[in-house]
C-alpha cells in the first residue's frame, strides 16, 4: 500500500463524527469561506454598479407587492386580535404603541425577511444553480469575466441594501392597516393616529430592528448565491439549491433575530 | 503511446502544448498521459468515445479543470500555477464554444455579445459595438436573432450564436467541446463548415473535441484519438479511415 492510500485510509479511520455532523461543519466552513471570498471582492476593482443597480430593482421589485400585502394584513389582524385584551385593562388607548412598536422591532422585520428567503433566496439559488449546470458560470469564467464578482458579490450587495428598504415600508403599511384595523371596531383620525405611534415609538426601537435587517439581506444573499452557485448534479440540484437557500436562509433569519434581540437588550 | 504524436509539429510553430497531461477524479484516472501540439492555423479534432476525457483536456487547457500533474503551454506560457490576471489576460486570446453554447439565459442575443466587448473592450464607442455585434452576426446568418431571447431559439442557432460570443473578442485559438451533438445532419453539416469558414476568415487554431465522423471528416487538419487516458492515434481524416487498427477503422466507418 502506498503511502497516500494508507495516509488515506488512516484518515478514515479516524473519523470519529457521525457523516451528518462532519458534513454539517463541512458546509458551514466552505460557507464561511465563500463568505471570506465575498469580502475580499467587494472591496476590488472593477465595480459592477449597473448589475448591482439592477440586482437591486430585481429583488425590490420581486418582493414589494408580497410584502406589502402581507405588512397591510399582519397591521390589521395584530390591532383586532390586541384589542380585547387591551380593552379588557382599559388601556385601549396603547394600542397605536403596542402595534407600531410591534411591528417596527419584530413582526416587519421578520416576516419581511421570510418572504425575501423565499422569493428572493429560492430565486437567486435557482438562478445561479440553473446557470452553474448549463455551464453559463464556467462560460463567463473562460471570457475572462470573474463571474463571482458579477453574480454573488452584486446579488449580495443587492439583498443587503434592499431588505431595509423593504422593512421600513413594511413598517409603514402595517401601521397603516392597524390605523384600519383600528377603525373596524372604533374611530380614531389617521392624524391622531399617526401622532401616537410618532409619539410613542423611539429611536431605540428602530435603530437595533434596522440595522438587523442589513444582516438578514446578507444572510439572504449569501446563502442563496452559495446553494446556486456551488450547485452540482444537474437539474436535480437545482431543485435542491432552491429549496435548500429557502430552509438554510429562514434558519438563519430566526437564530440572527435571536442574537439581535439578545445584543439590543444589553443596550436597553 | 505512439511517441510520434507529439513531434509531428514544430514546436516553434506551436499554440498550445500539452505535456504528460494527468487527470483523476477519484479513483477514476481519466487522463493518463496525453501529449498533443496544436499547431499555429490548424483544425485538431480530438475524437474518442464518451467518458474518454476529452472535455476533460479542453478544460485544462483553459483552467476550468486543474490537472493532477503535466505541464499546459498556451502561446509559450505555462498555465498552471499561473496568477488569475495572468491567466485572465490568456482567456481573452481563447475563445471555448460549449457543448450547450452556454448562452446567458437572462440577456438577449445582442446582450449576450455585448457582454465580453463591455468587459474587455471598455474604450469602444456604442456604434463600434453595434457595429460588430452586428457583424459577429452576419458571420452566422443570424443577423434577424438580435433582440431574440436564448429560449426562442433552436438548438442550432443557440450553437451559432455561441460561436458568434465566442468570436466577437477575436481569439487565436478556439476549443469547441461537442459543437455538433443534439443537432440534426443538415444543421450538423452548416455548423462544420461555419467553423471551417471561421478557421479561414479569422485564422484561429481550434481544437474540436466531437463524435461526429462527419463533423471530423469537414473539419480536421489533423485528428488524434483519445482512448483509455491516453492519445492513441494520430493522422488525417483518410488515414484514420484506413487505418490498419479495427478499433480505428470501427469508429470511423459507424
Amino acid at each position: 500500500m502506498s503511502i497516500v492510500a494508507a495516509a488515506r485510509k488512516t484518515k478514515t479511520n479516524t473519523s470519529f463524527l457521525p457523516t451528518g455532523i462532519s458534513s454539517f461543519f463541512k458546509e458551514v466552513g466552505e460557507m464561511s469561506a465563500f463568505a471570506g471570498k465575498f469580502f475580499r471582492q467587494v472591496f476590488t476593482p472593477p465595480y459592477n454598479f449597473k448589475e448591482t443597480l439592477r440586482q437591486c430593482y430585481a429583488a425590490g421589485n420581486k418582493s414589494f407587492g408580497l410584502v406589502a400585502i402581507t405588512a397591510f394584513i399582519m397591521g390589521v389582524v395584530l390591532t383586532i386580535q390586541s384589542r380585547p385584551t387591551l380593552v379588557e385593562f382599559g388601556a385601549e388607548s396603547w394600542l397605536p404603541r403596542m402595534v407600531s412598536v410591534s411591528l417596527v422591532r419584530e413582526i416587519a422585520p421578520i416576516i419581511t425577511a421570510l418572504i425575501c428567503a423565499g422569493k428572493i433566496g429560492s430565486g437567486i439559488g435557482a438562478e445561479l444553480g440553473s446557470m452553474r449546470v448549463t455551464e453559463q458560470i464556467d462560460a463567463m469564467e473562460v471570457s475572462a469575466t470573474n463571474p463571482f464578482k458579477y453574480l454573488v458579490v452584486t446579488r449580495i450587495i443587492a439583498t443587503t441594501l434592499m431588505l431595509p428598504l423593504l422593512v421600513i415600508m413594511a413598517d409603514a403599511i402595517g401601521i397603516f392597516g392597524g390605523y384600519i384595523g383600528y377603525n373596524l371596531k372604533d374611530h380614531i383620525s389617521i392624524g391622531f393616529y399617526f401622532y401616537k405611534v410618532f409619539h410613542q415609538v423611539s429611536f431605540s426601537d428602530l435603530f437595533p430592528a434596522t440595522i438587523k435587517t442589513f444582516v438578514f439581506g446578507f444572510a439572504i444573499g449569501l446563502i442563496g448565491c452559495y446553494k446556486g452557485y456551488t450547485t452540482k448534479r444537474g437539474t436535480e440540484g437545482v431543485g435542491i439549491a432552491a429549496n435548500s437557500a429557502v430552509v438554510v436562509a429562514s434558519l438563519l433569519v430566526f437564530i440572527i433575530d435571536m442574537l439581535a434581540a439578545q445584543i439590543s437588550t444589553l443596550y436597553n | 503511446m505512439n511517441p510520434n504524436i507529439e513531434n509531428k509539429n514544430n514546436p516553434e510553430e506551436a499554440v498550445i502544448q500539452v505535456n504528460h497531461l494527468k487527470k483523476a477524479f477519484g479513483e477514476k484516472e481519466v487522463l493518463k498521459d496525453v501529449n498533443m501540439v496544436l499547431a499555429k492555423g490548424e483544425n485538431l479534432v480530438v475524437m474518442g468515445k464518451s467518458g474518454t476525457g476529452k472535455s476533460v483536456l479542453i478544460k485544462c487547457i483553459v483552467g476550468l479543470i486543474q490537472p493532477d500533474s503535466g505541464e499546459i503551454k498556451v502561446f509559450g506560457k505555462e498555465i498552471l500555477g499561473l496568477k488569475h490576471s495572468a491567466l485572465d489576460t490568456l482567456r481573452v486570446r481563447i475563445g471555448f464554444l460549449f457543448q450547450g453554447a452556454a448562452l446567458y439565459d437572462s440577456m438577449t442575443v445582442r446582450e449576450n455579445l455585448e457582454f465580453p466587448l463591455l468587459t474587455h473592450s471598455k474604450k469602444l464607442a456604442k456604434n463600434e459595438i453595434d457595429d460588430l455585434v452586428k457583424q459577429a452576426l452576419e458571420d452566422v446568418m443570424l443577423a434577424d436573432a438580435i433582440d431574440a431571447m436564448p429560449s426562442d431559439l433552436s438548438g442550432g442557432m443557440r450553437k451559432r450564436i455561441g460561436l458568434a460570443r465566442t468570436l466577437i473578442l477575436k481569439p487565436e485559438i478556439m476549443l469547441y467541446d461537442e459543437p455538433t451533438t443534439g443537432l440534426d445532419p443538415v444543421t450538423s453539416k452548416e455548423i462544420s463548415e461555419l467553423m471551417v469558414k471561421m478557421q479561414e476568415k479569422y485564422k484561429v487554431s481550434s481544437i474540436i473535441i466531437t463524435h461526429d465522423v462527419e463533423c471530423a471528416s469537414i473539419t480536421a487538419n489533423r485528428i488524434v484519438l483519445l482512448n483509455e487516458g491516453i492519445l492513441a492515434s494520430e493522422g488525417s481524416f483518410e488515414e484514420m479511415k484506413n487505418s490498419k487498427e479495427p478499433w480505428i477503422r470501427a469508429f470511423f466507418n459507424e
